[in-house]
């Protein structure tokens, strides 16, 4: 039995590098620090859902192949196609990701990472404005003000509160957890009380709606680390909040202009924006003005809803404005591992940070013309590789529909709804698990992966795997010149 | 009185269900349990009629989805539902990409109905009634 101290977490952006595994006969039996989503994947990496060998897909079904076989099948796939998408990148580590590049040129097709469907429109603001943004670390230690804007980081991001935010020890900023502690503890008091005075009256209450109380909620002046979440439905995170703003949904871009104006000490002349009392919102632009260092971190609920990308431009510029009477950051909540080093991979090696396209020779890049998303939907896809990814069970059904059309190559070590669909399937071993590597926080702090047991027999990494298609294709490609230049 | 059909507005996201059982695997029943559901707010359901944990026919003009309702536990959310990311959600979602490669996941239109004798498919039988394979 061997205990693996200070591992990096191989699941979300925030990348918890202080994980305690204990390793028993080359298998990871307990897990120390991590969240119920680190646990489930330390502990279940190894379950009845592994791949265990090449599969192709022959009279309709996915039967076992030799490595051998699968490779130079899915090399002649790549290497014949005009147009392929080769998408996922996020749950992989940097160094796979860098030859996923070379492969993707060498094949000229689109090279696209899942930000294309979280964060891609967040990339698309940042590229309008730019952003002032910070380090974790810095957060951790000097923010006196936390809001988190369309996202609910206690579902997506569980232990985000706790090392970065508002539950954290931090040197200049304490931790208030003992506060929202208590907290509960007087409101599980309260509402046994109203539960008591109900029975008495015998009349079921109103449920309380938020928004509408009159006045200042009390936690709004209170010492110490304020937390604010603004999102269309009350979450887990919301519930541990000292102030929560229901914006009603799609309205997020109104809200933020208000606040803006606010910010800016303007007059707003309506009783209500998005659903939220303006007077309400003047306390909050008070409480955003007042702070001394504040951070906005935001999610889907920006990036997905109506508005997109100006969502988050507008976020920004509020981010700016209130930079002239404090000092505020803000940052996505980025969701896969290193999603973040899909970006920083392809952009310091094409130039662009997503949607790349090879197909001419050269990296092009214009969301919404070369993003995989658009090339499926308009059919111009002749064949896919997948890896590190899950479109078969997170993209539109009509984009996977055109993608089944094609040859569809799966790189994962799991079979996910992705690799049910493929008709070629490589099992990989898990990073961060069986091979070491990079990933990128949410911060764009590099952390390094450990390997911590030894992947299954004959299981290679996703590096591997690309590397022995990429030397076929290169020699399918060579075979080919050499034809064309006897003939 | 209840109901037959009722307008809504469709929101996709994380629950931490869903990444526990993505993290267990695909095919693993905590991931079948977390995605194949609804969160509906109670006055909703009592409006169609819709018990907690029965089944609900979810539609859009990109298609339609078998799927468990469940009153969301935490405020009101009137007019709202809210499915776990997942080949479930992603049978009804919107695959408009408004030009900037992203699909409209949140704030889509939808219509809800009880669906008492319908069955929630498995991932399986969902992929093979998509897809085909
Ligand atoms: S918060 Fe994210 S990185 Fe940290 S332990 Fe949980 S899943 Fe892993």
């Amino acid at each position: 039995m061997s205990i693996v101290k200070s591992v990096t977490c191989p699941i979300c952006g925030c990348l918890c590098d202080d994980i305690e595994l204990t390793v028993e006969n080359n298998e990871v039996v307990k897990v120390k620090n991590g969240c119920a989503i680190c646990e489930s994947k330390f502990i279940g990496y190894r379950g009845e859902h592994r791949i265990k060998t090449p599969l192709m897909r022959k009279n309709g079904k996915l039967v076992p192949v030799s490595m051998n076989e699968a490779v130079h099948a899915a090399a002649e796939v790549l290497a014949n196609s005009t147009y392929p998408i080769l998408y996922g990148w996020s749950s992989t580590s940097s160094e796979a990701q860098r030859v996923g590049v070379e492969l993707t040129e060498e094949v000229g097709g689109i090279m696209d990472n899942t930000a294309v469907v979280c964060h891609g429109p967040s990339i698309l603001g940042v590229q309008e404005v730019g952003i002032p943004t910070c380090t974790l670390g810095q957060i951790r230690h000097r923010a006196d003000l936390i809001i988190y804007w369309g996202c609910d980081p206690w579902s997506a991001h569980p232990r985000h509160l706790e090392r970065y935010t508002s539950f954290t020890e931090g040197r200049f900023e304490k931790s208030e957890w003992k506060a929202y502690m208590q907290k509960l503890k007087a409101q599980a008091g309260q509402k046994k009380m109203q539960s008591a005075m109900r029975i008495e009256s015998g009349r079921t209450q109103l449920r309380p709606q938020t928004c509408s109380i009159p006045g200042m909620p009390q936690t709004m002046s209170k010492d110490g680390r304020k937390l604010i979440v603004i999102d269309v439905r009350k979450t887990m995170s919301a519930e541990m909040a000292d102030y929560y703003i229901q914006v009603e949904p799609n309205k997020d871009y109104e809200l933020m202009q208000a606040l803006r104006v606010l910010v800016r000490d303007g007059e707003l002349d309506v009783d209500k924006v998005a659903g939220v009392p303006v007077e309400y919102l003047k306390q909050v632009a008070d409480a955003l003005v007042n702070c001394e260092f504040g951070v906005i971190f935001f999610g889907m609920g920006l990036t997905q809803t109506a508005g997109k990308f100006r969502n988050v431009e507008v976020a920004i510029s509020l981010v700016r404005d209130l930079n002239m009477r404090t000092k505020f950051s803000i940052m996505p909540m980025r969701g896969h591992f290193n999603v973040t080093g899909a970006n920083v991979v392809s952009a310091w090696q094409t130039g662009y940070p997503y949607g790349v396209d090879f197909s001419l020779g050269y990296p092009r890049y214009n969301p919404g013309e070369t993003t995989c998303m658009d090339v499926l939907l308009r059919e111009e896809n002749d064949a896919s590789l997948v890896i590190a990814a899950d479109p078969g069970a997170n993209f539109p059904k009509k984009a996977i529909e055109n993608m089944v059309k094609h040859p569809l190559i799966v790189i994962d070590p799991h079979m996910n709804a992705t690799s049910m669909l493929g008709d070629i399937v490589f099992p990989s071993a898990f990073v961060g698990i069986e091979v070491e590597g990079t990933a990128y926080r949410m911060d764009h702090v590099p952390l390094p992966l450990k390997k911590v047991v030894e992947p299954p027999k004959g299981i290679l990494s996703d590096e591997e795997i690309l590397t022995k298609i990429l030397a076929q294709v290169k020699l399918i490609k060579s075979k080919k010149t050499a034809k064309k230049a006897e003939a | 009185m209840v109901e037959q059909k009722l307008k809504v507005t469709l929101l996709t996201g994380r629950t931490i269900e869903q990444g526990v059982g993505k993290e267990k695997g695909k095919a693993s029943k905590e991931y079948f349990d977390a995605c194949s559901m609804c969160y509906m707010d109670a006055d909703d359901m009592k409006k169609l009629g819709v018990k907690n944990n029965t089944n609900i026919l979810v539609s859009t003009p990109d298609g339609s989805v078998v799927l468990k309702a469940v009153k969301y536990p935490r405020s009101a959310t009137p007019g709202l539902i809210y499915v776990p990311y997942g080949p479930w959600a992603n049978a009804v979602c919107s695959d408009k990409t408004t030009s900037i490669g992203m699909p409209s996941f949140k704030g889509t239109p939808a219509e809800v109905e009880p669906a008492p004798n319908k069955q929630v498919l498995t991932i399986e039988e969902l992929l093979k009634s998509e897809f085909g394979r």
